[in-house]
């Protein structure tokens, strides 16, 4: 979907170097995790209590692996998101503004990265 | 400007009524509250990346983790993030209808959050009721 204003296209960057494009992505992800969100506690409270088995043999199916993966994604992508305005409203100092959006997104690409070889190797 | 209101050497200028001046209503209840849920979630995703960790690394690593959810303290902060999870979930709904246009008069404002809130709770003992008795009565994971 095309989210960019042009006015964004032809000025570039506004005073918050960005523009509409977050505004969207938040409500994507935020519709599209209304779904993965119920999934994800319905499939939380089916391996509640079980084994380690059960949880292999679950994401074992493509279907749940797939969803799995989106999820973490989805997640991730409207954490980010939603922690820079908290970052943007009351982190003030310039340098610890630009270091706790740093971190922000490192974290979001560790967690991930971390999720999704995880769901890797009980996949293979 | 979210600046600093001294920062160049002006005389202090005057500030607006602030924060705790307002008397607080279901709308600035339920928004604070969506952002805290959200930072609060931002913190669960650990939880989850543990999860698959300890699945992907087998039974010995499974058991530690078995051992913090499961214990009373473990299924308190679970619990914690179920309803911060209903809570953000249909608050975020209640958001996005406002996006579209609808339920943004004051007082459907107010009774829809009033509506989050209860069903944020409901939700939250109604998974947790599920997993201590339709699934085995077990420690939940």
């Amino acid at each position: 979907m095309k989210s960019e204003t042009p006015l964004h296209r032809v000025e570039g960057l506004g005073a918050a170097h960005s523009g509409t494009q977050h505004f969207w992505r938040e409500r994507i992800t935020s519709v599209a995790l209304i779904p993965l969100t119920i999934w994800f506690g319905f499939a939380a409270l089916a391996l509640v209590g079980g084994r380690v088995v059960d949880v292999l043999t679950f994401f074992q199916r493509p279907w749940n692996a797939g969803l799995m993966g989106l999820f973490i994604i989805t997640l991730l992508i409207h954490s980010v998101i939603g922690m820079q305005s908290v970052i943007d409203d009351y982190v003030q100092q310039p340098g610890l503004k630009v270091l706790s959006l740093l971190l922000n997104r490192g974290f979001a690409w560790l967690v991930g990265a971390i999720c999704l070889v995880a769901l890797l190797r009980i996949v293979s | 400007m979210a600046d600093i209101p001294h920062a160049h050497g002006a005389r202090p200028r005057p500030l607006s009524p602030h924060l705790q001046i307002y008397h607080w209503s279901v709308t600035m209840v339920t928004s604070i509250t969506h952002r805290i849920t959200g930072v609060a979630l931002y913190v669960g995703i650990v939880f989850i990346a543990w999860w698959l960790v300890a699945a992907s690394m087998g039974p010995e690593a499974y058991g530690p983790f078995l051992a913090v959810a499961g214990n009373p303290l473990g299924q308190i902060v679970l619990f914690g993030f179920t309803w911060a999870a209903a809570y953000h979930l249909l608050n975020g709904i209640r958001h996005l209808a406002w996006d579209i246009g609808y339920g943004f008069v004051p007082k459907d404002a107010m009774w829809s959050g009033v509506v989050v809130v209860a069903l944020s709770i409901i939700a939250a003992i109604g998974v947790f009721f599920w997993a201590y008795t339709v699934r085995m009565g077990g420690p939940v994971s």
